[in-house]
């Protein structure tokens, strides 16, 4: 076999990996728009393309309760999902962590109700953000395929051992189809290798107790064990990323990807498949002699503090899009996120925070041209006066 | 098979001493009664509750054999997870050693919060045997009702006061075992600790299938039910000599009656050993709930006796009996 280039969707790109991944157990409730993976990949177990045992459970929560059972039994285990269904695996999000599970979940990054909505955004991992889980977000299919396999391996090494969310934009990613180039099963086998747990559950001969009730004298070591842990594992999520790219010839940043920053006076900030646009933006302003570029944030945990100032202090304006927003908050939790991180550096930006495409609304050129506009307008002024700005909203 | 009382001290204990249940707690004998039942090794899974947090308080454990803990209501679902780990790592040759998978769970984790994960594990057939030790309420967290506390009594959620005689509900409890064995699964039981063969029994013939099981057993709480920690047993054995308890099982399809007590012993001679059941004695209306739970517990065993004729002979054959038919 060799490598080939296939028209997929980004949901069976993931299916695609997986199958070659071929993880011991897969435990999943289906949830529009995951359900592409769960369907394709039940396929490749039906017909005994992959040794997976294939959990349908019969909610969000058994699938990752199910998972951190599997994981704690020593098998390499994935699951995937979307918006409620993260929602409903919330509790055990933190217990997977805690008990540090390196659990791959596909999330298909979709709106959270209400109003149900079954079409992208980010308000479903941005209200899981805090749970200890490793955060990437993809820019295209191709990414997301890729992501998927770089993820087994971030969530299995020893001084990580975390579990590990890839996030895709639903719809946009999920299902549109585009070339994707498929490694060689046999490469991506030995990229993954075999799953080497520190303990399990099956092993008779060292009994373990795991799930243990801590008290207020070890709880807070155990907290703070973890935030050192997720600290300490984007060395180990860029050496990854390095190790891949230079053995398939890809270029997947770790952590972000810059475009047209070296000069640039005006930036987006943005994550997935928005930032696309952001991009063809960018390249508009710049016909037209304004200096803007597009930052896009794919590490979101652990937050990239140092990196993403690096990015910013020169420049006079930065625009914070996402798709979420924290309700009540002061601002989205992506600018929150760095502001927290710049808290204390003395050259920072003018920043503003806008909304976007919640709920799965197209997201255009214009609607992009816009805000560095508007962010522009603000600099010159040298204030921003309205921190958080919804875009494209009717009325 | 009978189980030797002089043989089992000479079995290695699944769990230690040194862990912090209350004096008279029932859950420490449930559980060294269910693993010395197994032939194989056995891997746990348990629930939040009052053995997890009492069995594992880091850095200390009790626990000789594997065991897994993650949240209240799931402990069907990562139990079920393992054993898939456990088919997915034979398939590859990884593990070669028979296992046996239990997962343990209080009421509260099994007729409520765990009800779902409950279901779902039994009806997708893992090899797993599930046991609810049922004390009838939520202990743990102080005494609270739960969807297995029976009719009448009084918790911490369904106080006796001037208008509210204990515990109101639709029926007397939730019959858990008629509702598993509605799964089809290939064993279903309740049982009780104080009839340790009978349990034992139970959990060596459930652990025969190669499919899902359940058993719940009484588990009398000294500080719940209101009775002095010498007395868990003995209440235990009232429990199912007034045929509060009925020992019986639904073994592949087939309903038995495990043990029958020659003639039940009055009801009030189970309820007054009892504090939380002290109000129902002390007025008309009380004595009139006794009355009502009497009626329910006749209909009850009157039911069983009926499923045990109905069944007789019947034999569902499902798991570990019939092959899958060739699709090649």
């Amino acid at each position: 076999m060799a490598r080939k280039n296939v028209g997929l969707t980004g949901d069976y790109a993931v299916a695609e990996a997986m199958r070659q991944i071929d993880p011991d157990v897969v435990a999943v409730y289906p949830i529009t728009p995951q359900t592409l993976i769960v369907e394709k990949f039940g396929e490749f177990v039906a017909d005994g393309i992959v040794h997976t045992e294939f959990v349908p459970v019969e909610s969000e929560h058994s699938a990752l309760s199910a998972c951190c059972g599997s994981v704690a039994a020593g098998a390499r285990t994935m699951t995937c999902t979307s918006s409620q269904g993260l929602a409903l695996m919330h509790e055990i999000l933190y217990i997977a962590a805690g008990n540090r599970h390196p659990i791959v979940m596909i999330d298909v990054n979709r709106a959270l109700s209400a109003p149900i909505n079954i079409h992208g955004d980010h308000s479903d991992t941005m209200g899981s953000r805090d749970a200890g889980w490793i955060h990437l977000y993809c820019f295209n299919g191709q990414e997301a395929y890729d992501s998927t396999i770089i993820a087994t391996r971030i969530a299995e090494n020893s001084k990580v051992y975390l579990p590990v969310i890839v996030g895709l934009d639903a719809f946009n990613i999920s299902h549109n189809t585009e070339r994707i180039e498929l490694l060689d099963d046999n490469e991506v086998k030995d990229f993954v290798g075999e799953f080497n747990p520190p303990y399990s559950l099956l092993d008779l001969k060292y009994p373990v107790s795991v799930g243990a009730y801590c008290l207020p004298d070890y709880y807070i070591e155990a907290r703070k064990n973890l935030q050192e842990t997720i600290q300490n594992a984007k060395k180990v999520i860029v050496e990854i990323h390095e190790e891949y790219n230079k053995k398939f010839g890809r270029n997947i940043p770790a952590i972000m990807e810059t475009y047209k920053m070296e000069d640039a006076e005006y930036a987006i900030l943005a994550m997935s498949s928005i930032t696309g646009v952001a991009m063809l933006a960018a390249d508009e302003l710049r016909s037209k002699g304004i200096k803007v570029g597009v930052i896009r944030l794919r590490l979101f945990r652990p937050f990239p503090a140092e990196e993403l100032y690096g990015a910013i202090s020169n420049l006079k304006g930065l625009a914070v899009v996402e798709r979420a927003d924290a309700y009540g908050g002061a601002s989205a939790p992506i600018f929150s996120e760095l502001s927290g991180a710049c808290a204390n550096k003395k050259k920072m930006p003018l920043m503003a925070n806008y909304i976007i495409g919640l709920g799965g609304r197209d997201v255009k050129i214009k609607d992009m041209t816009n805000i560095f506009e508007n962010l522009m307008v603000n600099v010159d002024k040298g204030e921003i006066k309205d921190l958080r700005q919804y875009i494209g909203v009717k009325g | 098979m009978a189980f030797k009382l002089t043989e089992l001290p000479k079995k290695d204990l699944p769990i230690t001493s040194g862990h912090r249940v209350c004096a008279g707690c029932p859950e420490p004998m449930i559980i060294k009664q269910a693993i010395l039942a197994s032939k194989d090794p056995v891997v746990v899974g348990e629930a939040t509750g009052c053995f997890e947090v009492s069995s594992c308080l880091f850095p200390y454990t009790s626990w000789n054999v594997n065991w897994y803990h993650n949240a209240f209501e799931n402990a069907a679902a990562i139990t079920s997870g393992m054993e898939a780990a456990y088919k997915a790592l034979s398939k590859r040759g990884k593990v070669t050693e028979p296992i046996n998978f239990i997962a343990f769970a209080g009421d509260g984790g099994t007729y409520d919060i765990g009800f779902q994960a409950l279901s779902g594990a039994m009806e997708r057939g893992h090899r797993m045997l599930y046991i609810c030790m049922d004390n009838q309420a939520y202990m743990n967290t102080g005494i609270q009702r739960s969807g297995a506390t029976p009719l009448g009594a009084w918790t911490t959620t369904c106080h006796v006061g001037k208008v509210q005689p204990g515990n109101v509900r639709a029926s007397l409890r939730k019959d858990i075992v008629s509702i598993m064995a509605a799964h089809d699964i290939a064993y279903a039981a309740q049982a009780s600790l104080s009839h340790w063969n009978d349990f034992m029994r139970k959990v060596e013939k459930a652990l025969t299938y190669d499919g899902p099981s359940f058993i719940t057993v009484l588990a009398p709480c000294p500080r719940g039910w209101r009775f002095p920690a010498s007395e868990t047993v003995s209440i235990a054995k009232l429990a199912v000599e007034t045929g509060f308890w009925p020992l019986y099982e639904v073994d592949n399809g087939q309903w038995n009656v495990t043990f029958k007590p020659r003639e039940l012993k009055p009801l009030e001679d189970f309820l007054k050993t009892q504090g939380r059941y002290a109000h129902l004695f002390k007025s008309e209306e009380g004595m009139q709930v006794i009355e009502h739970i009497k009626e329910l517990l006749k209909y009850k065993l009157n039911y069983i006796n009926h499923m045990a004729d109905a069944t007789k002979g019947c034999e569902m054959n499902i798991f570990g009996r019939c092959a899958l038919p060739d699709i090649d």
